[in-house]
């Protein structure tokens, strides 16, 4: 259906508009992802950073614009979005995962239901995914036996079980106290320098300076400027760029 | 030892003609009863899955995407609750048993394809269904949005997201619920006695009537017999619920 290649963009946002009823929240969205790179996505609370990344899995229409992973168009009526979604792990703040499940059976989970793969080879998968997460001898516990932090990388295990070629996280960090966050933050750095293609949200300045390839800073719904890091922390052109960063920093 | 036991009953009887428990003696009466109580339990158990397999279905379908399919569960619901299950029984049994065919086994007799404990079966699980699906529609409700947005962003259909962590939360949720709907359907199942079928309450008041000195006893046992009825329901239910703690999860 799609000629995508591999030098093209993996996600493409071309002015991308999303309002819930009366309100705009998107106003002209517009990126471009390659294939491995890390992208982070900062801003000021309420600018639509939340909306924005789900609107990449389809958990969230949008009105206008147009969305495509790997060339195929993502707010197309005909487009399988559960097809979609196997491509396209997404982590979320409050991690989400299933609590009558132990941290096993949660990762396990989508590719035997999902993609119907066989048991045993997913759960040698799984230890393994576990085990990279840094999780060795948690599998059997239940959500509610593990920490904030550890909670929140068997989630990004469980994203991974099902092999998506594209990662998003929406602040994966901002639920956990210090200590655990860089647990959290060490995880998907190791994701990243592996070659995962990454969309974070984030409010952590020195994990986006050191680990994205490029930062977009949003503001009431639209990208108000975006670099390198090494420009973006230094030479931010736009006033409400630097505000943020004065604040943040 | 027995014939001892019966001996002394049989005496009583003689003795103090309010108290003859007549079924510990005469095996015949032995039978009426113990036959009642069998078909009491299999009417509970029959109704109790089928009310919650309406519960669990009826609960999904309150869900769903056709505005048509969800009001007619309302509709179902509503009715169900807000009208007295003897009436709903009767309905069923005398208003719907003449639309239903029947069929002639032996080429004299006519017998309807549903019988009256068939009626029963089913007005019976359609009254305690209703009130299931409320139970669980309010579980569903308690399991956090973001819990099945999870699913969904894992490649789930709404269908797999249900079954596979919906449902089960929900259940844990609704369980204390459907006990009390569970027990109190085990209690209502002796209105089938209005459509004659031979349950404790039909085949106790046979036996006093056919033997007025046994109505006390007849009374006493049919009570001892629900109490053990509803005990080992809410036992069972007990045991469930302690089996499907989850570790560190509170409901
Ligand atoms: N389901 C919804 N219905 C209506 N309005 C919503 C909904 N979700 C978000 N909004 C609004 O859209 C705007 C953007 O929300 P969003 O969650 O995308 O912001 P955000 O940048 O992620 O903020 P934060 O940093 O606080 O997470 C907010 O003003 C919010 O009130
Ligand atoms: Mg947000």
């Amino acid at each position: 259906m799609t000629n995508w290649t591999a030098d093209q963009p993996i996600v493409r946002l071309r002015d991308v508009h999303k309002s819930y009823g009366q309100v705009e929240v998107l106003r002209g969205i517009s990126m471009d992802v390659m294939k491995g790179e890390v992208i982070c996505i900062i801003g000021p609370s309420g600018s639509g950073k939340s909306t924005l990344i789900r609107c990449i899995n389809a958990l969230n229409d949008i009105q206008a614009g147009s969305i495509q992973v790997e060339g195929q168009e993502v707010h197309d009526p005909r487009l399988d979005k559960l097809a979609l979604r196997r491509k396209v792990g997404m982590v979320f703040q409050q991690y989400n995962l299933f609590p009558h499940k132990t941290a096993l059976q949660n990762v396990m989970m989508a590719p035997v239901k999902v993609l119907k793969e066989k048991p045993a080879e997913v759960e040698t998968r799984a230890r393994a995914l576990l085990k990279k997460v840094r999780l060795e001898g948690k599998e059997n516990h239940y959500p509610g036996e593990l920490s904030g932090g550890q909670q929140q990388r068997v989630a990004i295990a469980r994203s991974l079980a099902m092999r998506p070629d594209v990662m998003l996280f929406d602040e994966v960090t901002a639920a956990l106290d210090p200590e655990t966050v860089k647990e959290v933050l060490v995880t998907i750095k190791d994701l990243a320098a592996e070659g995962m293609t990454c969309i974070l949200v984030t409010h952590e300045m020195g994990f986006a300076r050191e680990v994205a390839d490029h930062i977009y800073f949003t503001d009431r719904g639209v990208i108000v400027e975006h670099g390198p890091p090494a420009e973006f922390f230094t030479q931010a052109k736009d006033a409400r760029t630097r505000d943020f960063l004065d604040q943040v920093l | 030892m027995l014939t001892d036991m019966q001996d002394f009953f049989r005496e009583l009887a003689a003795t103090s003609p309010h108290w003859n428990f007549i079924w510990l003696y005469d095996p015949v009466q032995m039978d009426r009863v113990l036959g009642g109580l069998w078909m009491t339990i299999k009417l509970s158990l029959a109704c109790l899955v089928f009310s919650v397999v309406i519960g669990v279905v009826g609960a999904w379908a309150q869900e769903a995407k056709s505005r048509l399919l969800r009001s007619a569960v309302q509709g179902y619901v509503q009715f169900f609750r807000n009208t007295p299950p003897l009436i709903q029984l009767l309905f069923f049994y005398f208003a719907l048993g003449q639309f239903t065919p029947s069929y002639s086994p032996d080429g004299w007799l006519e017998v309807p394809i549903i019988s009256n404990v068939g009626w029963a079966i089913i007005a019976l699980s359609f009254f305690a269904g209703a009130f299931n699906i409320e139970i669980f529609r309010a579980g569903i409700e308690a399991v956090p949005h973001s819990t099945r947005e999870a699913a969904e962003s894992l490649g789930m259909t709404r269908l797999q997201a249900y079954t596979n962590v919906v449902l089960p939360l929900t259940l844990r949720i609704s369980l204390p619920a459907l006990s009390a709907n569970l027990i109190n359907l085990v209690k209502t199942t002796n209105q089938a006695y209005a459509i004659a079928v031979p349950e404790l309450l039909y085949q106790s008041v046979s036996i006093w009537n056919d033997f007025p000195s046994a109505q006390n006893p007849t009374m006493l046992l049919m009570m001892v017999c629900y109490l053990g009825l509803v005990g080992l329901l809410s036992l069972g239910m007990g045991q469930w619920e302690r089996k499907l703690r989850i570790p560190g999860y509170g409901v």
